[in-house]
């Protein structure tokens, strides 16, 4: 076997490009230099007014459009993120032409709708507000129309990259991006494709949104200090903090990217999933099916769970989310677990985005060996017996990550992540 | 692909009723008349959602009060599809890809707040327009809402676990879904898969949003040739269609009978201007399917009644009856069951799985999708012992 296949005498994937947009800034760079020293992207919301809902803070990312007065529309957002994102990693690669991408888009997205600026505005026109009579103030607007279907997005990227074929959208709740990046591994495996582009992006930050999930009772109401709200596997959490962003992947047989000589910058050497059948929003309290995606990436990249050496976390912040995890960390990896962090602390969870934007900062892990921190960790949770790495990134030999993602709806996607072998 | 992928169960729900029966009598009856409900979303007609027994396929009822509509027959139909595969024993190893949408909005909610703000200055509604939403939104509409929440459900009714993904984008996620867990199966990832979808027509927020793009029909219904003639539109569809697919080596092992098989599937996504048309894509589509096609075959057309693509899939089957074999009848099952946009390419599967059962099958069938925005499909679906 060829050191360009797996134990599987599959096409090791590579990542030749990177680009992210988080609440700690736009670009690799700036957001990784903020998760390495601990600074939260947390604050308060300004963008609307959150009077009579519970949460006001959020990992925002404002956008120069948001100036202008009123703010960008979600699928307005989710499709700028994408593309900054898409743009810094497609200049890394240095792949295809401009708008002419040598494979296929895969976009981990939020679910998008007519919004209520929409539907104000058309019964505004009507002078009530029934539906057939909004339908009718609404008249034919083929750009809203365009805006709000779930393929809009995908197919405008898709048109300024140049991607092949249909797009693809895609939502696994809060494993998305994950998702995403085992569609792009998958379709190279299959030989489909050379070169795949995935991308999560979330921008589904409005007061419905906020109200939605706080009616779960999921959200972190800690809105006077902003920037301690998220705070994984410390005691205290009380919920998750939403988030804004996106990232974008590069993704091609390693066999391709020698060829052509690009900069490899990892791998990804493992996808696993495995739904949950027990409730729509809470984990099966055996952790039997977040064990088995996290065991499923790890034997699918031919590995053991000793050369696991750090794992980026779900890590939500939320009571439950992180008492399974340390359940399904002492399950997976016995008494010593490696070290696990959760950027989350840092960034709040962008939902969509999330399992993209953590496989990079894992790939950056590696790339600097260094851990990134959990912040906020100031009481220890005995239901948690871990190495959060807390609130100082420290120095580690990391050759392998494993990066989990559990979504709301029982859906669990896990990567393992690697350095390019010598 | 490198294995034989089988349909070994098929769950379908429409207007017309459920299961093969109602489906098979319509496609058989040239004259069949849809079923419709003309006045509860006037000026559009849609096909609306059958009397079903939910209990017998969602029992709990702490399951069913979960989930509206949409998720409720989406999880109903996926439930028809395992139990028509016998298949209820493989669920925790079956991977599932679904196509979804949107969930249900509370349309009372949304009214009442529009008529109420709308006169209002922004400055002013938008604090109230949280009041308002904190007070009146149920929490369980949001998971009803959640698009992957489909599969969500299935996962927890009916126990399928092997793997889960949701895909977003009308027609052609669907075609994607099925096309993504084929191929999987095909490369022996896993040996069964529960791929489909499901759509309720009869929906005032979704209606609004195809409105705009002035994708539907207005008035009293009619075939969708007639419709062409006077500017064409869709008549929306409720359909539940979720397939079981299986690698031919795993039915056959566990003595499952296959219904069908799918032997080429294409899809793509032209942008629908200037020289990058549906017709262009979809004939590229073909390259794969013209050599395999036989006098003969059927065509099960996806078509939706919107008028461009409608015309632009015209285009395309003369393309194919001049290049090739001869073409067999073509029915529009949008004219039987209304565009059921997710589910429209799993159902018209589905059409055609069963259509091949009969006696005096065509051949082959060729089952197109033409998404009314965006996305083509094509599939060539045979019967099980048939030569490729």
């Amino acid at each position: 076997m060829s050191a360009t296949r797996d134990h599987l005498g599959r096409p090791l994937i590579a990542v030749t490009g990177m680009g992210m947009v988080t609440p700690l800034g736009f670009g690799v760079a700036e957001s990784w230099a903020g998760l390495l020293a601990g600074r939260s992207g947390i604050r308060r919301i300004a963008r609307f007014p959150t009077g009579h809902i519970k949460t006001g803070i959020a990992g925002c990312v404002e956008l120069p459009e948001d100036q202008r007065g009123e703010p960008l529309s979600s699928p307005a957002r989710v499709e700028r993120y994408a593309m900054l994102a898409a743009e810094e990693a497609l200049a890394g690669a240095g792949i295809g032409g401009k708008g002419c991408f040598p494979g296929p888009l895969f976009l981990g997205m939020p679910p998008i709708e007519v919004e209520w600026p929409n539907r104000l505005e058309f019964a505004r026109r009507a002078g009530e507000g029934r539906y057939p009579a909004m339908i009718e103030a609404a008249g034919r607007r083929p750009e809203l129309f365009e805006s709000f279907l779930f393929a809009g997005v995908g197919a405008r990227l898709a048109g300024r990259f140049g991607t092949r074929g249909a797009p693809i959208s895609l939502s696994t709740a809060c494993a998305t991006g994950g998702s995403a990046i085992q569609l792009g591994v998958e379709a190279i495996q299959r030989g489909e494709a050379e070169a795949a582009l995935c991308i999560g992006a979330e921008g589904s930050l409005s007061a419905e949104t906020l109200i939605r999930f706080s009616l779960l009772s999921a959200l972190s109401t800690r809105n006077e200090e902003p920037a301690k709200a998220s705070r994984p596997f410390d005691k205290t959490r009380d919920g998750f903090v939403i988030a804004e962003g996106g990232a974008a992947l590069v993704l091609e047989s390693l066999d391709s990217a020698r060829a052509r000589g690009a900069k490899v910058l990892g791998l990804v050497l493992g996808c696993g999933e495995r739904a949950d059948s027990f409730h729509r929003t809470r984990s099966n309290p055996d952790g039997s099916a977040i064990i088995g995606a996290m065991r499923a990436a790890i034997a699918d990249g031919g590995l053991e769970p000793g050369q696991i050496d750090y794992v980026n976390a779900h890590g939500t912040s939320t009571p439950e989310n992180d008492r399974m995890e340390a359940l399904g960390m002492l399950a997976v990896f016995g008494e010593q677990p490696p070290p696990i962090s959760s950027n989350k602390s840092m960034i709040g969870h962008s939902l969509s985005a999330a399992g993209a934007i953590e496989a990079v900062f894992s790939l950056l892990t590696i790339r600097d060996q260094r851990l990134p921190p959990t912040i906020n960790y100031e009481t220890p949770d005995p239901a948690i017996p871990l190495d959060v790495v807390p609130n100082v990134a420290r120095d580690a030999r990391v050759m392998r990550v494993l990066s989990n993602s559990f979504g709301f709806g029982g859906q669990n996607v896990c990567l393992v992540l690697g350095a390019e072998p010598a | 692909m490198t294995e034989p992928v089988w349909i070994t169960g098929i769950g379908l729900a429409s207007s017309l009723g459920e299961g093969a029966a109602p489906h098979l009598a319509a496609l058989s009856e040239p004259a069949a008349r849809p079923v419709l409900d003309k006045t509860g979303f006037t000026p559009f007609p849609v096909h609306p959602l059958p009397a079903l027994e939910i209990e017998r396929q969602i029992p709990k009822r702490s399951d069913q009060r979960q989930m509206e509509a949409w998720q409720r027959l989406g999880t109903y139909a996926a439930g028809l599809a395992i139990d028509d595969a016998g298949a209820r024993d493989l669920v925790s190893n079956m991977h599932l890809m679904v196509a979804a949408g949107g969930g249900e909005r509370d349309p009372r909610l949304d009214e009442a707040i529009a008529a109420d703000l709308a006169p209002l200055p922004p400055a002013e509604a938008a604090p109230l327009l949280n009041q308002r939403l904190a007070n009146g939104l149920r929490p369980t509409l949001f998971l009803a809402q959640l698009p992957n929440l489909l599969a969500g459900n299935i996962s927890v009714v009916h126990g399928v676990t092997g793997s889960s993904r949701t895909f977003m984008g009308e027609e052609q996620a669907a075609a994607d879904a099925v096309r993504i867990a084929a191929a999987r199966l095909a490369e022996g990832r896993g040996g069964i898969a529960l791929v489909g979808g499901a759509y309720l027509a009869g929906r005032w927020d979704m209606l609004l949003l195809y409105s705009m793009g002035g994708a539907l029909w207005r008035g009293a219904w009619a075939p969708m040739a007639e419709r062409m003639e006077r500017g064409g539109g869709a008549v929306l569809g409720t359909a539940g269609a979720f397939l079981v697919l299986e690698t031919e080596s795993h039915a056959r092992a566990r003595g499952a009978r296959g219904l069908a098989r799918i032997t080429a599937l294409a899809t793509g996504a032209a942008r629908r201007r200037g020289e990058d048309t549906v017709r262009a894509s979809a004939n590229a589509l073909a390259d794969r399917i013209r050599p395999l096609l036989r006098d003969g075959y059927a065509v099960i057309s996806g078509a939706s009644g919107v008028a461009e693509p409608l015309a632009e899939e015209r285009g395309f089957l003369a393309d194919l009856r001049d290049a090739g074999p001869a073409q067999g009848p073509v029915r529009h099952t949008a004219d039987l069951i209304g565009h059921a946009v997710e589910a429209a390419f799993p159902a018209n599967l589905a059409l055609a799985a069963l259509a091949l059962g009969q006696e005096s099958a065509p051949p082959q069938i060729l089952v197109t999708g033409f998404g009314l925005w965006r996305g083509e499909a094509l599939a060539l679906v045979e019967p099980v012992g048939g030569a490729a």
